[in-house]
């Protein structure tokens, strides 16, 4: 298998047990040897280092966080978290500093002296990402380091690593079995079987263009209206009518099309409102003129509105909603059954 | 039909024999750096007289312990118990030949375990010599003592090192062999030298089951410094033997409850020296 992790990306390894995710990770550094083939970290081949280089590549470039924390049990958390500097040589002043530096970043402040075994699970793990990053590395690689966490830490884990890797722009590579998980936190997700990759690719092109039937067989039991946008589910806004024409054009367009309600624009696609058949049937007959009956006050939805914040307003709205950008121009629409159309999966392709 | 007589003990004699006069001078040196040993040990704990040296081994063992004072009161009891029977210098000559020999048996036994630890080659031919020494009966060390070194302390000591040496080697060999995996991969992935992993991550995690290997390691120093007497160490192994042949109730009474002493306060010290988990 063949891929590339981009820079300043979170890359996630998905996969059932036994799929080769750690193998795989564990190569990155190699903790396992890989029996052939290269892996480039600016242009440099791991797999080919002497131990002097590799032992160079791990202090400086990567560092790693581990399922079971693996915290060094005869060290204070400071002490822990400095181990990899400790390693290289710096001495024990600079090395504090900057080991405060991370312990702050995970908010483990008022901690240092503390007996890692006197923490809970999810301090640990703040303990094991701080020694991770002390050493500030370009890359960090995380096997399962979330799922010895009970739910509602490891969401909260998830939600900080997250926050964390918006400033710090890291390249991180995470193991992960919970699809959910590596939905939320994942730029791209690799889905791994037998030791081999089935599919790389963001949240949404996994989910809606799955490469396979294990694929799609492995997201299929993904709450997706977590990870599916408002771009997702929306049908093409046709047909429109412009705010220039007559209340007689929009009747026809909405007859033909058999539908109870059409959208009106102007020339930009910039949304003006919306018109119902009633209305326009009762203005036609009272001689009033389209603005008289336009509904100006239209439910709009961002496209990157999570379909589980739509779903509501959908339920709530007598009308489509209006998908449309910042500047107002209408993108598509949004109908009960586009929404359902888009959350069940495709038997066919 | 008669069994023809195989004359093992002259074939053994002779081979020892040739190793004297080949190797003798070896066993000199080595004779002598024993020797020095344990007149070093005695010289130092020798040097205050037994009311300051209790005072001063309290006042140790009230910090070593941590604050045991428990501990500490029993020391102080059980070392001046030894002066009122009038034992003390028996019982300076028997911690000073147990220190001598657990000491050599530790220098030797720990740095073997660590590498039959990281060496399956190693560890393949250790195996069987431990396990072949544990089915001896510790009064068999005696033998090729006496015979490449006579009688007196050196021999005896030179048995009680053999015998003392294998838990030392066995619980350091299990301690690093237990070290959990991934401690193990968080030393490599932050990219130590084998040195540094050993130091800074082997060792201090497999402490506690090296300290239980010195603890075994003294333990049974000092009872095979006792058993030594039979080949002439020194001490109050002696007293008990001199005690046992004369029937002398009063005397092996004496010096058997100074060996328990001993035994205590070396065992109890060992163990709270011992980080816990
Ligand atoms: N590409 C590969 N070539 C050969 N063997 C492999 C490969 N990938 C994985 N394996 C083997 O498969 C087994 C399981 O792999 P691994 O531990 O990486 O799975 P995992 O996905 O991390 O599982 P878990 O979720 O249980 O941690 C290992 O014994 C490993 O040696
Ligand atoms: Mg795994």
């Amino acid at each position: 298998m063949n891929f590339d992790v981009y820079e300043g990306e979170t890359f996630v390894l998905m996969g059932l047990s036994g799929s080769g995710k750690s193998t795989l990770l564990r190569c990155l550094n190699r903790l396992i040897d890989p029996s052939d083939g290269h892996i480039l970290i600016d242009g440099d081949d791991i797999a080919t280092m002497n131990d002097k280089e590799l032992r160079e590549a791990r202090r400086k470039k990567m560092s790693m966080v581990f399922q079971s924390f693996a915290l060094l049990p005869h060290k204070t958390v400071i002490d822990n978290v400095a181990f990899g500097l400790e390693v290289q040589g710096i001495p024990k002043e600079e090395r504090y500093t900057k080991a405060e530096e991370a312990i702050v970043k995970v908010g483990l402040k008022g901690h240092e002296a503390s007996k890692t075994s006197q923490l809970s699970g999810g301090m640990q793990q703040r303990v094991g990402l701080a020694r991770a990053l002390a050493t500030d590395p370009d890359i960090l690689l995380m096997d399962e380091a979330f799922s010895a966490l009970d739910p509602l830490i490891r969401s909260e884990m998830q939600d900080e690593l997250i926050a964390l890797q918006d400033k710090l722009k890291k390249t991180i590579v995470f193991v992960s079995h919970d699809l959910d998980e590596a939905l939320k936190i994942g730029d791209r997700i690799a889905i791994m079987k037998d030791g081999v990759i089935a599919q790389i690719g963001t949240a949404e092109e996994i989910l809606t263009n799955p490469a396979d039937d294990y694929v799609s067989e492995f997201v299929a039991g993904v709450d997706r209206t977590k990870i599916l946008t408002a771009e997702n589910v929306m049908k093409r806004p046709e047909p429109v009518v412009s705010i220039n024409s007559g209340l007689t054009v929009a009747m026809q367009l909405m007859k033909k099309h058999g539908i109870s309600s059409i959208f009106v624009v102007d020339p930009e696609k910039t949304i003006k409102g919306i018109l119902l058949i009633d209305d326009a049937v009762k203005a036609v007959k009272e001689k009033r003129t389209l603005h008289d009956v336009l509904i100006t006050d239209v439910p709009t939805v961002a496209p990157d509105e999570p379909v589980k914040d739509i779903i509501p307003m959908v339920a709530e709205s007598q009308f489509p909603l209006a998908v449309v950008n910042e500047r107002n121009k209408l993108l598509g629409v949004i109908v009960r059954g586009s929404i359902l159309g888009a959350l069940t999966i495709k038997e066919e392709d | 039909m008669v069994i023809p007589e195989i004359p093992i003990g002259k074939v053994v004699e002779s081979g020892v024999y040739w190793l004297n006069d080949n190797f003798g001078f070896l066993m000199d040196i080595f004779s002598k750096f024993i020797d020095f040993l344990i007149s070093g040990f005695k010289d130092i704990l020798m040097f205050l007289p037994p009311i300051a040296f209790i005072f001063v081994i309290s006042i140790l063992v009230y910090i070593v312990s941590r604050r045991d004072l428990k501990l500490t009161i029993g020391t102080a009891i059980g070392f001046a118990l030894i002066e009122s029977m009038d034992l003390w210098n028996l019982s300076i000559e028997t911690i000073a030949l147990v220190l001598a020999s657990a000491l050599v048996a530790l220098v030797v036994g720990i740095p073997t375990g660590i590498m039959a630890a990281k060496n399956e080659t190693i560890f393949s031919i250790v195996k069987p010599v431990l396990d072949f020494m544990q089915t001896m009966p510790s009064f068999v060390y005696l033998i090729p003592a006496v015979i490449f070194f006579g009688l007196g302390n050196v021999p005896g000591l030179v048995a009680t090192i053999v015998f003392a040496m294998p838990p030392a080697i066995r619980l350091t060999n299990l301690g690093i062999r237990q070290v959990p995996v991934e401690l193990r991969e968080v030393a490599n992935a932050f990219g130590t030298t084998s040195m540094q992993k050993l130091i800074k991550v082997e060792l201090p995690v497999a402490l506690p089951t090296i300290m239980a290997g010195v603890n075994q390691c003294i333990m049974l120093s000092l009872s095979m410094v006792v058993i030594a007497a039979m080949i002439g160490a020194r001490g109050l192994g002696y007293q008990v033997l001199v005690g046992i042949q004369r029937v002398d109730i009063a005397q092996g009474f004496e010096a058997g409850l100074g060996i328990v002493i001993i035994a205590i306060v070396l065992d109890r010290l060992t163990q709270s020296i011992t980080p816990k988990e």
